[in-house]
C-alpha cells in the first residue's frame, strides 16, 4: 500500500501554521533568541532540542504568550500574536511542572479551561469525559492531583491542555520527571493521540532520544540559534555540522584536509598515515579543512584487515563499555586518535571475540562517514 | 515506656498549666462573693475531710451565671467583643493580604528583609507600642497636626477614646499574625499555576480569584483565627485607646476583678469567654490538620 509522506515542509503549496519571522528576544544584555526564522506546519510534531539555555523554552513561551519579542514577528495561522495575550490564543501549553491545580480535583482541572469558555454545562462534562476515556483516566476523575501517581499526573496535564481542542500544543519537557520505561511508552501514548487529535504539537526537550522518537522535524538550537531543521533520519544521517552531529547521538570526528580525487575526496587525516576516502554532494576546495564525522555503529571491528573495505585502519582496544545488547570499543589509532565502534552483542559475552589491549582492524564504508566543514 | 514519658510531659504540661489553673477559675465562678481574703466564700479546706468537702460541694451555685444572663451589660460586652473582633479580624485581613501578596511577589533577595520589618515590631513591648499610637491619634496628635499643616482638616478630628482608635490599634497589632501564615502559604505557591490558568483562558483578575485566593485559603483561614481568638478578649487595647462607651469583655472583666473585686462574677465572665472561644479554636485547629494533610 503507498503512503503519502507526510512533509507539507517540501511543499511550495503548503500555507505554515506557525511562522517565526526573524524574531529576536533579549532579557537585558542577555540575546536568548537571535534573529530566527522558521516555519512549522499543521499537524506536525515539531521538537526543538537543545542544552539547557540554548532558547528553546523562551521560543515557546512565546508562543504561548507568556513572553513578547523584542523585534520581529511571530505569526500563528498568518494572525500577527503580538498584541494577543496568553487567554486570547488558540494555543495551550503543557507545563513542565505539570502546574494542576491542587486544589481541583482531577475533573475540574481538565473542565478549567472549558468553564473559561462558558460552555453549557452537559457540552463540558461530555468533553471532560472524551479527555478521561482519551487519556484512560475514568477512574480517577473525583481524585485531587496529589492523589494519583506521576504518569497519571502526566496524562492529566495532556488531558487538560488538548480539552480545549488547541489549533497549536505546546508540551515543556513533558516527559522530564518519569522513569524511563515510563517515558517510552508515553512517547508513544503521545503520538498516538497527536495521531488521533489531528493537533499540532511542539515539543521541547533536551533529550535526543526523545525528540527522536516523537517528531515529525527536530530543530537543533544553539545560543539562541537553529542549526539544523530536518526529519529525525535525516538530523541523524545527515548532520550539517559538527555540532548536530555531536548533539545527536554518539560520533567520531577526526579533524583533516580534504582533496579531491575523481568521484570522491581524499581524506589526509594524520601525518604518515594511509589517507580515508569518502564521498559526498557538498564541494570541498582542495586542501580546505574538514571534519569526518562517523557513527560509532557504522564502523566494523576485525582481527584481520578486510579486503574489501574502502577505509581501514589499525589500531588497539582501550576500553569496552558493555551495555547489554551492544559493546563499544574505544579504539587508540597509531596517531592517538580515539575511535569508537560498536558491534550488536549477537554472541554471548564469553564467547566474544575481542578483548582489551588486542590489535584490532577498523573498517568503513566510502559514504559511511560524512565531511562537514564546521 | 519511654514513648509513654514523652506522651506524658506535653499532658503534664496542660494539665499542670491548663486544666488545674481553669478549674480553680470554675471554682471561684460557683462561689459567693465576700468581703474576706480571698474575697469569695466557700474556701475549700482540707481539714475537715470528706464531710467538710460535701458541705462544700453544696454551697456552690449557678449564682453568677444566672446574673450574667439578667444583667444586659455582659450581654452586651459579649456581642459587641464578638463584633469588634470581628470587624477588625476583617479589617486586618484587607490590610494584611495585600502585605503578604507583595511580600510573596518581591524578588528573592527581598523576601528576608520584608519578613523582617514585619516581625521587627514584636522587638518592642506591646504596651509601648500601645501607648506610641496614643500619641499618634490624640487630639494634639502627629495625625491631627499633619492632617492640620496641610490642611485637609480645619479642626482636629477625635479619633482616640473611640471604637476606630481600638480598630486601628487591633488591626496594627496583629496585623503580623495575618500576613505571616497568608505570606507561607502564597511563597509557596507554584507560579506556573497562574500561567496555566492565563493559557486555559483566565484574564489576570479571573486567575487570581480562581487560583491565588483558594490555594491561600488555609493561610487566610488561620490568619483569621490568630487575629480573632486574642482580639475577642482583648483588654490593653480598649482600654487605653478605646473611649468610655467602648464595651468589651476583657475590660468587663478587669473591671469586676479588681474595681468590684467580685472575683466569683469575674470568674464567670472568664470561663463563658472560653466557652465562646472554643469553637473558634476547634475550627482553627481543624483547619491546620486539614492544610497537613493536604501536604502530604
Amino acid at each position: 500500500m503507498a503512503q503519502t509522506v507526510f512533509a507539507p515542509w517540501d511543499d511550495p503549496q503548503a500555507k505554515p501554521l506557525i511562522q517565526f519571522k526573524n524574531v529576536t528576544k533579549r532579557f537585558g544584555d542577555f540575546v536568548a533568541i537571535e534573529n530566527l526564522t522558521q516555519d512549522i506546519y499543521e499537524r506536525e510534531f515539531f521538537a526543538l532540542l537543545g542544552p539547557s539555555g540554548c532558547g528553546k523554552t523562551t521560543l515557546m513561551r512565546m508562543l504561548a504568550g507568556f513572553e513578547r519579542a523584542s523585534e520581529g514577528q511571530i505569526l500563528i495561522a498568518g494572525q500577527d500574536m503580538a498584541a494577543v495575550p496568553p487567554n486570547k490564543r488558540a494555543v495551550n501549553m503543557m507545563f513542565q511542572s505539570y502546574a494542576l491545580f491542587p486544589h481541583l480535583s482531577i475533573w475540574e482541572n481538565i473542565a478549567f479551561g472549558l468553564k473559561r469558555e462558558g460552555k453549557p454545562k452537559d457540552e463540558i462534562a461530555a468533553r471532560v469525559d472524551e479527555m478521561l476515556r482519551l487519556t484512560r483516566l475514568e477512574k480517577f476523575a473525583k481524585r485531587k492531583p496529589h492523589q494519583i501517581s506521576g504518569g497519571q499526573r502526566q496524562r492529566v496535564a495532556l488531558a487538560r491542555s488538548l480539552a480545549k481542542a488547541p489549533k497549536l500544543l505546546l508540551l515543556d519537557e513533558p516527559l522530564g520527571a518519569l522513569d524511563k520505561k515510563l517515558r517510552q511508552d508515553t512517547q508513544f501514548e503521545l503520538m498516538d493521540i497527536q495521531e488521533k487529535t489531528g493537533t499540532t504539537f511542539v515539543i521541547v526537550t533536551h533529550d535526543q532520544e526523545e525528540a527522536m522518537t516523537v517528531s515529525s522535524r527536530v530543530a537543533v538550537m544553539d545560543e539562541g540559534r537553529i542549526i539544523q531543521v530536518a526529519t529525525p533520519a535525516q538530523i541523524y544521517e545527515a548532520p550539517n555540522s559538527v555540532y548536530v552531529a555531536d548533539f545527536i547521538g554518539e560520533v567520531n570526528i577526526i579533524g583533516a584536509v580534504a582533496t579531491r580525487e575523481g568521484e570522491s575526496y581524499r581524506i589526509d587525516w594524520a601525518e604518515g598515515q594511509p589517507p580515508f576516502t569518502a564521498k559526498t554532494a557538498t564541494g570541498f576546495a582542495d586542501g580546505q579543512r574538514c571534519h569526518l564525522a562517523i557513527r560509532p555503529e557504522k564502523v566494523a571491528i576485525s582481527e584481520e584487515r578486510p579486503t574489501d573495505a574502502a577505509n581501514a585502519v589499525e589500531g588497539q582496544i582501550i576500553d569496552i563499555a558493555y551495555l547489554g545488547n551492544i559493546s563499544t570499543y574505544y579504539v587508540k589509532l597509531a596517531n592517538g586518535q580515539m575511535i569508537k565502534a560498536q558491534t550488536a552483542n549477537t554472541r554471548r559475552l564469553s564467547r566474544r571475540s575481542f578483548t582489551w589491549e588486542d590489535r584490532v582492524w577498523l573498517s568503513w564504508t566510502e559514504t559511511a562517514a560524512i565531511m562537514l566543514e564546521t | 515506656m519511654r514513648r509513654f514519658i514523652l506522651i506524658a510531659v506535653p499532658y503534664i504540661w496542660l494539665v499542670v498549666l491548663f486544666l488545674v489553673p481553669f478549674l480553680i477559675v470554675l471554682k471561684i465562678s460557683l462561689s459567693d462573693a465576700a468581703i474576706s481574703i480571698p474575697p469569695y466564700t466557700p474556701q475549700m479546706g482540707l481539714s475537715a475531710g470528706w464531710a467538710g468537702f460535701k458541705a462544700f460541694v453544696s454551697e456552690l451555685d449557678f449564682e453568677n451565671y444566672i446574673f450574667l444572663s439578667e444583667d444586659a451589660l455582659y450581654w452586651k460586652a459579649y456581642l459587641s467583643s464578638l463584633q469588634i473582633a470581628l470587624i477588625s479580624t476583617v479589617l486586618t485581613l484587607l490590610v494584611g493580604y495585600p502585605i503578604a501578596y507583595g511580600m510573596a511577589q518581591a524578588p528573592d533577595e527581598w523576601r528576608a528583609t520584608l519578613l523582617l520589618l514585619v516581625i521587627l515590631p514584636f522587638w518592642t513591648s506591646f504596651l509601648i507600642r500601645v501607648y506610641a499610637w496614643i500619641g499618634i491619634l490624640s487630639n494634639e496628635g502627629f495625625l491631627n497636626q499633619f492632617l492640620l499643616w496641610t490642611g485637609i482638616i480645619s479642626t482636629p478630628l477625635m479619633i482616640l477614646n473611640t471604637d476606630t482608635a481600638v480598630y486601628i490599634g487591633i488591626v496594627y497589632t496583629y496585623l503580623p499574625f495575618m500576613v505571616l501564615p497568608i505570606y507561607a502559604a502564597l511563597e509557596k505557591m507554584d507560579g506556573s499555576l497562574l500561567e496555566a490558568a492565563e493559557d486555559l483562558g483566565c484574564s489576570r483578575t479571573s486567575a487570581f480569584w480562581l487560583v491565588t485566593i483558594p490555594l491561600s485559603k488555609a493561610g487566610i483561614i488561620a490568619g483569621c483565627f490568630l487575629v480573632f481568638i486574642p482580639a475577642l478578649g482583648e483588654f490593653v487595647i480598649p482600654s487605653l485607646l478605646g473611649g468610655s462607651d467602648t464595651l468589651m469583655i476583657g475590660k468587663v472583666l478587669w473591671e469586676e476583678f479588681f474595681s468590684n473585686r467580685d472575683w466569683p462574677v469575674a470568674s464567670a465572665v472568664a470561663v463563658i469567654l472560653l466557652l465562646i472561644l472554643i469553637l473558634p479554636i476547634v475550627l482553627f485547629q481543624r483547619n491546620q490538620q486539614k492544610q497537613r494533610e493536604m501536604e502530604q
